[in-house]
């Protein structure tokens, strides 16, 4: 049991969970104290002493299946490890036949899980699922793949739409149902069938395990962390991931720009100073200061949201809107080839999706042919709203910084950066990529403060950990 | 009081109406062997604070609870010297020489116990719950983290005071921030979310008497239905509960559309939300 708890830590930080050694002595001490007969215990008992993190729980479940799926445990089924023998003795003896009793078996098998699910009873669908991998899957020993493909194999000679309506009927009765119950029946099916498809996913990974050993099928099912998926390559699923951890995120971005540096105090406060020396004899010893306002940080987004950069818009998108509920002095702004104001899509209790919807449909983004064009939007945007910029103003532009070869004017960012407190590009390209082709990266970049590449959550997580602004550039007389 | 295994764990908190599941119940089995805190994280109101209350009721220990919020310090959480009273202590007895008294003035009887402390010094076992301490600045969190680990307060005046009886200790975050990762390696992590219809129904029918099992299964899928959506705030196990027992006040056998729309605004608590959710359960079935 040791040797395998130890190889399972070193697989989670292998698929990049961060497991420290106490920790994983934790773990060790946990497990001598619970009853390793039972898949559960051992289960939440590693869960709870190792993953510290929501978003490292799909890592921790895949790692676990992997590891523990071959180990029998006195808690499971008797028959989880043996080959089904076939279906009933009856059944059995007629598919000897061959070729012709192909569909009528699939019948079968189709017929046993829907009355598994149906009927909610966990120990047969098991059975059903062990006999339809068995039967469907074509699982060939040796094969170096993840089982996705084994999945899609015998979901779709499941046919599982038909599954799925059949269901329905089943659980619905003959009654006449209203819209709101027959939605709920829906959802209901659903939860089903996603059970099914784990029960099946579950037991092409137990196989896989048991043909190609642990490390093998860790290796091809490690995927990314949810903080290391390339933004411009994230799937919907991926974004709606992410989304959950931006929350805090910005809220800590928030307090990172709210913070300035600590300053004694405000100006003198020359009445208390004297209210005070009376007690010192009319001697000021201790001089009072007014206390500082309290910095109240104004943020400009400059998002681009050209087809380029659909999906990291879409991201960064989300990004404002989180911190537009932590900004009461956010602006944001979204451009194409012209740039628009799209602060009041964003407002508090607009949901994300409408916003979206609104930007893409209202704001006028697009000037003359849809394509990028930083240098327009850039002067637009700085003719027209340049003048409302305050040395209180930190200003974040989002985007490839690829013009489409069009000329980039960007002295008219060195304006921005003037009339503002700083100003920050964040950058979704791989840093070797920047000033290659048609990205003006760095012409651009010279006139910011500073120029980050963001490609992942933890990129961004590292800028808003080492954000510094410059102090200097607090309202002062020249 | 020990637990035999997790089984036991899930039973005792049954008997105290928190109907845990294998997840809940292992680890607070753990943390009971071990000796160790639990943070416990997951949305609002799914039951994270009543887990730690259920367990001192179940273990028969008294509850400590430091509510977290920004600003707190260690003045709030641990200790206070009571300076008014080691100021009447000098100005009662001019008589003594200084070193006698400014060794008297720092001792136990002018120490004020916050709740941390108090936990800590406590002869009986208690149940310490350290409440949303995702609150409190990171700055702030390494106060804890000496207490998390060996159950002892350093006071300089007075040297270390360690544990005299283990605390069983849950912290609760609703994860608005990352926690450091010192505090999270001290603790077994557990994971709240809202519970599946079916153990939803259950906790229905423990918390509100006289609801039919037909009404606990609707409201459950309801529920579950809602929270599928994407909303700003999904309801909480606590609304679901209010939900039927308005449902119950109002007399209602059978969820239908009306009753959904008329009493949403039990569930919801945000108007965006309320339309959203009323569009999409009580219109047309999306096909």
């Amino acid at each position: 049991m040791l040797g395998v708890i130890t190889g399972f830590v070193d697989e989670l930080r292998a698929s990049g969970v961060p497991v420290s050694m106490v920790e994983a002595i934790d773990a060790m001490r946990a497990v001598e104290t619970i009853d390793i007969g039972q898949r559960v215990a051992l289960r939440e008992t590693l869960r709870a002493t190792l993953v510290k993190n929501l978003r490292h729980e799909r890592a921790f479940d895949t790692a676990f299946d992997v590891y523990f799926s071959t180990v029998p445990f006195p808690s499971d089924p008797d028959d989880r490890f043996e080959s089904p023998s076939g279906g009933d003795p009856g059944e059995s003896s007629g598919t000897q036949a061959g070729g012709g009793d192909g569909e009528r078996d699939q019948q079968a098998i189709f017929d046993a899980l829907l009355a598994a699910l149906a009927g909610m009873d966990g120990e047969a669908l098991r059975r059903s699922v062990r006999e339809a991998v068995d039967r469907l899957a074509g699982m060939e020993p040796g094969r170096p793949v993840g089982g996705t493909y084994y999945l899609y194999r015998t979901l779709r000679r499941l046919d599982m739409a038909r599954l799925e309506a059949e269901l329905l009927e089943a659980l619905a009765g003959d009654e006449e149902l209203t819209e709101l119950e027959n939605r709920l029946l829906r959802e209901e099916v659903q939860a089903l069938i996603e059970q099914l498809r784990q029960e099946i996913q579950d037991e092409i990974r137990r196989r896989l395990v048991a043909d190609r050993g642990r490390e093998a099928v860790a290796k091809t099912l490690r995927r990314p962390l949810i903080e290391d998926i390339d933004l411009m390559h994230a799937t919907t699923n991926d974004l709606a991931d992410m989304e959950a951890a931006i929350g805090p995120l910005t809220r800590k971005l928030a307090a990172r720009l709210a913070r300035r540096r600590k300053r004694r105090a405000g100006r003198l406060d020359f009445r208390r100073t004297v209210r005070k020396s009376l007690a010192t004899g009319g001697v000021p010893a201790d001089p009072q200061f007014r206390h500082p306002r309290p910095h109240r940080p104004e943020v400009w987004l400059l998002c681009d949201i050209s087809g380029s950069m659909a999906t990291f818009s879409r991201f960064t998108l989300q990004f404002t809107h989180a911190m537009a509920t932590h900004f009461s002095k956010l602006r944001s702004f979204a451009f194409v080839d012209t740039i628009d104001e799209v602060t009041d899509f964003f407002g508090p209790g607009i949901d994300f999706g409408s916003a979206v919807s609104r930007i893409t449909t209202e704001a006028e983004v697009v000037w003359l042919d849809g394509h990028s064009d930083y240098g327009n939007s850039l002067e637009t945007f700085y003719a027209r709203y340049g003048s409302q910029l305050t040395p209180r103003t930190t200003v974040i532009i989002t985007g490839d910084a690829r013009n489409n070869y069009r000329p980039a004017r960007d002295s008219v960012l060195g304006d921005v950066a003037k009339a503002s407190r700083a100003l920050v590009w964040l950058n979704p390209e791989p840093m070797a990529y920047w000033d290659t082709g048609d990205s003006a990266m760095s012409s651009y970049g010279r006139h910011c403060t500073s120029v980050h590449e963001v490609r992942t959550l933890r990129q961004l997580e590292d800028f808003v950990e080492t954000l510094t602004l410059p102090v200097g550039r607090l309202p002062q007389k020249a | 009081m020990d637990f035999n295994g997790p089984n036991d764990v899930v039973a005792a908190l049954r008997s105290a109406d928190y109907l845990a599941d294998e997840r809940i119940g292992q680890v607070v089995f753990l943390a009971n062997r071990l000796d160790k805190p639990v943070l416990v994280e997951g949305p609002a109101g799914v039951g994270k604070t009543e887990l730690a209350k259920a367990m001192a009721a179940v273990t028969g220990r008294a509850l400590i609870r430091l509510q977290c919020y920004e600003g707190l310090d260690e003045a709030k959480a641990l200790y206070e010297w009571n300076y008014k009273k080691q100021l009447l202590r000098i100005q009662a007895d001019v008589d003594h020489d200084w070193d006698s008294i400014s060794h008297d003035i720092f001792s136990e009887e002018f120490l004020l116990t916050r709740p941390l402390l108090e936990a800590i010094r406590s002869t009986e076992p208690v149940v310490l719950l350290i409440d949303e301490v995702d609150r409190v600045e990171v700055e702030t969190e390494a106060l804890l983290l000496e207490i998390l680990s060996d159950f002892q307060v350093s006071i300089p005046e007075l040297g270390t005071m360690t544990a005299n009886t283990q605390p069983l200790v849950f912290l609760t975050s609703n994860n608005t921030r990352e926690l450091s990762e010192a505090l999270k390696r001290r603790c077994l992590f557990l994971h709240i979310d809202y519970p599946d219809a079916a153990r939803e129904q259950e906790i229905l029918n423990a918390r509100v008497p006289g609801l039919s099992e037909h009404l606990a299964a609707q409201v459950a899928k309801v529920a579950r239905s809602i929270r599928s959506l994407d909303l700003k705030k999904a309801p909480s196990i606590s609304e679901t509960i209010d939900w039927a027992r308005t449902l119950i006040a109002l007399s209602v056998e059978e969820v239908d559309e009306a009753v959904l729309g008329d009493t949403l605004h039990v569930l919801l608590k945000y108007q965006a939300d309320i339309e959203k959710a009323a569009k999409e359960l009580t219109s047309s079935p999306r096909v």
